[in-house]
This record gives structure tokens, C-alpha cells and sequence, in this order.
């Protein structure tokens, strides 16, 4: 691709580069992140407005319990997987039954900014009766270490505003400086510190990303 | 520019007239506590307004916590939209006097003239006809809005608490302009606390001088009108040879614009505004939140026409044909038009100059927002 056409550059990506990217996360992560459900491409058409390959990732319905018990060292979530359709009614299946334990639910979406020009992280959490639960309770399902970068990091920090297509609050992981600590992965994993490639940008992001919300991706993700 | 500061003072100086109700189900008094008269500044937010509208209905609330919140003929508003912006996207269609004013001239004219023959031997007269009419366009214009201190509903409104939530998303909007502008947000972050203080009190207060005054400080990226823009002959030849223009640094002249659209979709044709139908809940607007990206040609002009086609691309230009296409199987398919384009409640010729527009017409936070009314394509 010539300079002016790049679909991945100084960080930042196209919104065609997006909907690649996008596409080329969902499969790794079917492939290599079996405990998970899949993440599924919601395209952005309204009845009214045909909008050629615009869409966001969205994976939702992840229970965390939270377990009141708390291992001194890391804090490891535990966390099923519901595996149901969105239109069929939920099924749970839960591996660790504890009588003080409560399921809240988690649904992730990952959205493009046009104005930033890099993937936004939403979600949301609720309780099995579909209330939202607060950023405060949110956060109590959080690893410890992201709470703490959270709180430290002038890069990571979350709001609650607007879904941009759902018309209802979410949660939002704040971009700024997205584009910086994009360059420093590809700078540092590359040889040549060459771009990373389109297929690899929403992996990257979410090694990062990820993390702040629980969510880990295996290794061989990023291959 | 001289130009330019009428233009803004234009848009500084709108405003909206607004007559709020105090939803019936929170009136604590009797009688009900008259509505409240309140002219909104169209740049400005709802939450900028309680201060001034609930002296009238402090007495008749019922007890408890207050959590303010506007809703428009059961559409709960969002708070962080300009107020000029709410007004052009959910009720000027039906509320417009001058496509009215016609129709209903003919009718009142008539029905006075009927009484003024009847009481000609009373010497009767109709002095305040003009006066009359004055006030039907007035009532036309208003804004009615109901206003509720309790229920929030925050299953779909953000929460808002009250001038700091409008400051924050003031300051939210204003980086990511900037962003998109000057493809950083350092003119912001670089702005002294009190400076950024004083640009929102400026916007706040309506102070288009105190504002103006703080511009420079801001340091926000030119946008080039192609009307002010002095063109030099010296200008370095496009090396592409397509009349694009190259800087010094032999970068292709991009410019970004931050716009906001709220596109309202019907499905069928109409002759009059006011027989657009009322929107029920927000899922019927579309909102893009995306910039508009230009390639500065010499020779030729960027249009508002050429901006909607970018961002609406299958509702504009020559291919948006009502008289349709006949599909493989025989069905007829008629794609999209857009009927209205309405910025800060002027609804403009798409063949303006879109520089123009921005420049003369974007809000504060240096956003263009633009409501849209389309017709969606049949089927």
C-alpha cells in the first residue's frame, strides 16, 4: 500500500482497515480462545441507511462471579461463558456454585471513532434481573492491577457515556493515547519496527485493552 | 473577518423560546403552577437552564431528592445536545409558522372578515388582527417541553449534574474537535486551568466577546474558507498533476472537520413539513459522530452537498433518484433523498460552499452539527 492509502498508520487505522482487522481478531479469537464464546460482527445497517461494511465486535453475556473469597496473591477471575444465542433465552452454565457468589454480566462491545481513528472499548455489567450495576461495583469485578492502573494511568480511564449506536449508557475505556502505546507495541515486537499488519491491529489493542477489563488473550493470538 | 463575526454573532445570539410544563404526575400543588417562559440560547444546554426555571415550580414538588431531567413529547432529551440542535431535529417540521402561515392567513382572514360584515352596523372593528397573528407565529415557535425532578431515567440517559456534566462534555467535545483539527489534543490540554474556566463561562454566559477574546489562546487549527483564503500565484504545482494541492512539505491537503448528524428517516414522501410524523423514541435518529475529510482541489469547490454525500452516500447526488431503478426482478427500487438540511435552524442550498458553513456556523466547540431529514428508500 502506498503512503497515502495506508490502512494502518502511526497507530492509528482506517475505518476499512477496522472492519479487516475486526474480522481477522474474531477468528483468531474463535480459534485459540476455546473458554470464551465467539465475538460476532454486528453490522451497522438500519433499515434506512445501507452503510457498506460498518460494524462493531460485540461479545456479551460473560458471567463473572464474584467470589468473595480473595486469593492473596493475583486475583483470578472466574469467568463462564454463557453460550447461548442472543435471541433464544439464556441457559446458564456455571462452573463454580457458591452460595455468597453473585453473576453479573458483562457485554463488550469494540466500536470504531471515526474522530480518533483507533477502537473504543464499551461494556457494561448487570445483574441476573438485567440492572446495571455502577462503575463501583464494576470495578469490585476487576483484577486489582487494573484498578490501580486505572486509577494511576493517565491513558486508561473509564466514563460513562453514550453507546454511539444503542442510544443507552455505557461504559467507555477512554482512547487517549491510543495511538502512542500502539506504536510502542509495533516498534517493540517487529524487527524491522515496521507497522503492525492490519490482521494483527485489533489484537494488539486488545492485549492491552483487555487486560483492563479481565479479559486475557492467549499467546498464540498474536502470531 | 467582518463577515465572520456577524455570522457568529448570528449564531451566538439565537435562541429558543421554550414554554415548560412541570409533568402532571409531579405536581404536588393545587392549582397546577403555570408553565415556565424561558428563552434558550440555541448554543447552549439544557442543564444551563434549571437555575432559571425551577423558581417557578420549587412549590410544587413533592418531597425528595431532585433529578432533573426534560423530556419532549415523551422523548427524554439528551442533555448534551445544544438546545438549537434538539429544537431543528424534533419539532421545527411541525412548528414552522412560514409553511403554515399561508394556510392558516386564508382561514383567519376569512373567519374575521365573516365577523367584521356581521358587526358592521356595531362599528365593530379588528384592531388587533396583526397582533394576533404576531402571536399564532410566536406560539408556533415555541419549544414545549415538560420537565420532571424525579424518575430519571437512567436506563437511557446518561446521568447529568448539572453544570459540571455540561462543562465536561463542553471540554470532551472541544478535545476531540481539536483532535480531529490539528490531529492532537495538545491546544486543550495546553490551555491554563482558569483560561479553560473562562471558555466555558464564556459559553456558558452566551459571551461571544469573551469568548472571542479567548480564541487565540486556544490555538485552534485554521479552517481555510475558500472565500478569505488569498491565492497566491506562486503556489507550488500539484506534482500529481490533478490540481491537488501540496503544501511546502509535499503533504496532500487534507482537512478534517468535526461534525455531529442526526438524521431523522421517514418512509414516505410528504408535501408539508407538518405532516412528518413525531418521533416516538430515539432509535428513529440516526447520530454520526464523524468528521468529514476534504481534499483541498484547487479550482474547485467543496459544497455542503459534497459533505452530505460523504457522509450520507446513499441518500445524495445524481444517484439518489426518486424515480427509481428497475431491479432484475422487475421491482422498482427508489433510493433515498434527503429533503433538509438544517443548520442552527437555517435550512440551507447544498450548493453552498462547505467551508463557508463551518466557519460561519459551527457551534463553540467548534462541532457543526447538522439534523437531516431524509426519506428513506422504498421498496
Amino acid at each position: 500500500m502506498d503512503s497515502a492509502g495506508e490502512v494502518v498508520n502511526d497507530g492509528k487505522i482506517t475505518l476499512e482497515g477496522f472492519t479487516v482487522a475486526a474480522r481477522a481478531f474474531a477468528d483468531k479469537w474463535k480459534r485459540h480462545n476455546l473458554s470464551f464464546p465467539p465475538w460476532s460482527w454486528i453490522p451497522l445497517i438500519n433499515r434506512t441507511m445501507l452503510k457498506k461494511e460498518e460494524g462493531y465486535l460485540s461479545l456479551e453475556k460473560i458471567i463473572i462471579l464474584s467470589s468473595l473469597e480473595e486469593s492473596a496473591e493475583e486475583e483470578s477471575l472466574d469467568v463462564t461463558a454463557d453460550w447461548s444465542e442472543k435471541e433464544e433465552s439464556v441457559d446458564l452454565t456455571v462452573l463454580v456454585q457458591n452460595v455468597e457468589d453473585e453473576a453479573h454480566y458483562y457485554d463488550y462491545h469494540i466500536v470504531y471513532s471515526a474522530s480518533y481513528m483507533v477502537p473504543m472499548l464499551y461494556f457494561r455489567g448487570y445483574s441476573s434481573d438485567g440492572k446495571p450495576l455502577s462503575l463501583d461495583v464494576i470495578k469490585r469485578d476487576l483484577p486489582s492491577s487494573s484498578v490501580s492502573l486505572l486509577l494511576e494511568s493517565k491513558w486508561t480511564f473509564i466514563t460513562q457515556e453514550e453507546h454511539p449506536y444503542l442510544n443507552r449508557p455505557w461504559f467507555k475505556l477512554h482512547p487517549c493515547g491510543t495511538e502512542e502505546w500502539i506504536k510502542l507495541l509495533s516498534e517493540s515486537s517487529s524487527s524491522d519496527g515496521c507497522q503492525i499488519p492490519v490482521e494483527l491491529y485489533l489484537v494488539s489493542w486488545f492485549s492491552v485493552v483487555g487486560q483492563v477489563v479481565g479479559l486475557k488473550i492467549p499467546r498464540e493470538m498474536l502470531i | 473577518m467582518a463577515a465572520n463575526e456577524e455570522a457568529m454573532k448570528y449564531v451566538w445570539e439565537g435562541a429558543i423560546p421554550l414554554q415548560i410544563h412541570l409533568h402532571k404526575s409531579e405536581v404536588a400543588s393545587h392549582p397546577a403552577p403555570p408553565p415556565a417562559l424561558v428563552l434558550a440560547p440555541r448554543i447552549g444546554y439544557l442543564p444551563l437552564l434549571v437555575p432559571l426555571i425551577k423558581p417557578y415550580f420549587k412549590d410544587s414538588l413533592p418531597p425528595g431528592e431532585d433529578s432533573i431531567w426534560f423530556d419532549y413529547k415523551g422523548v427524554p432529551l439528551k442533555w448534551y445536545i445544544p438546545t438549537g440542535v434538539l429544537f431543528d431535529l424534533l419539532c421545527a417540521e411541525s412548528e414552522r409558522p412560514w409553511n403554515l402561515t399561508v394556510t392558516f392567513l386564508s382561514l383567519y382572514l376569512s373567519f374575521i372578515s365573516f365577523f367584521c360584515l356581521r358587526d358592521t352596523e356595531l362599528g365593530y372593528t379588528n384592531l388587533s388582527f396583526p397582533f394576533y397573528l404576531l402571536l399564532f407565529l410566536r406560539v408556533l415557535e415555541t419549544f414545549y417541553l415538560q420537565i420532571h425532578f424525579r424518575g430519571y431515567p437512567s436506563n437511557v440517559l446518561i446521568p447529568c449534574e448539572g453544570e459540571d456534566s455540561a462543562k465536561w462534555n463542553f471540554v470532551n467535545s472541544l478535545k476531540e474537535a481539536a483532535y480531529i483539527i490539528n490531529g492532537n489534543c495538545k491546544n486543550v490540554m495546553n490551555m491554563s486551568q482558569s483560561d479553560q474556566e473562562d471558555l466555558w463561562t464564556s459559553v456558558m454566559n452566551g459571551d461571544l466577546d469573551a469568548y472571542t477574546r479567548l480564541l487565540p489562546k486556544l490555538k485552534m487549527g485554521n479552517i481555510e474558507d475558500e472565500f478569505s483564503r488569498k491565492e497566491s500565484l506562486s503556489s507550488p504545482v500539484s506534482r500529481q498533476g490533478g490540481g491537488t494541492e501540496i503544501d511546502v512539505a509535499g503533504q496532500v491537503k487534507t482537512a478534517r472537520i468535526p461534525v455531529r448528524l442526526y438524521v431523522r428517516s421517514v418512509s414516505q414522501n410528504f408535501e408539508n413539513l407538518e405532516d412528518v410524523p413525531e418521533i416516538d423514541t430515539w432509535d428513529e435518529i440516526s447520530y454520526m459522530n464523524r468528521p468529514v475529510e476534504f481534499l483541498k482541489e484547487k479550482g474547485k469547490c467543496f459544497t455542503l452537498r459534497d459533505a452530505m454525500e460523504s457522509l450520507l452516500p446513499e441518500y445524495s447526488g445524481d444517484r439518489a433518484q426518486t424515480s427509481g431503478e428497475e431491479e432484475a426482478d422487475g421491482s422498482q427500487e427508489t433510493r433515498g433523498e434527503i429533503k433538509l438540511v438544517r443548520i442552527q435552524g437555517i435550512e440551507l442550498k447544498l450548493e453552498i460552499p462547505f467551508s463557508w458553513v463551518v466557519n460561519n456556523l459551527m457551534n463553540p466547540e467548534f462541532y457543526l452539527h447538522i439534523s437531516v431529514l431524509v426519506i428513506g428508500p422504498q421498496r
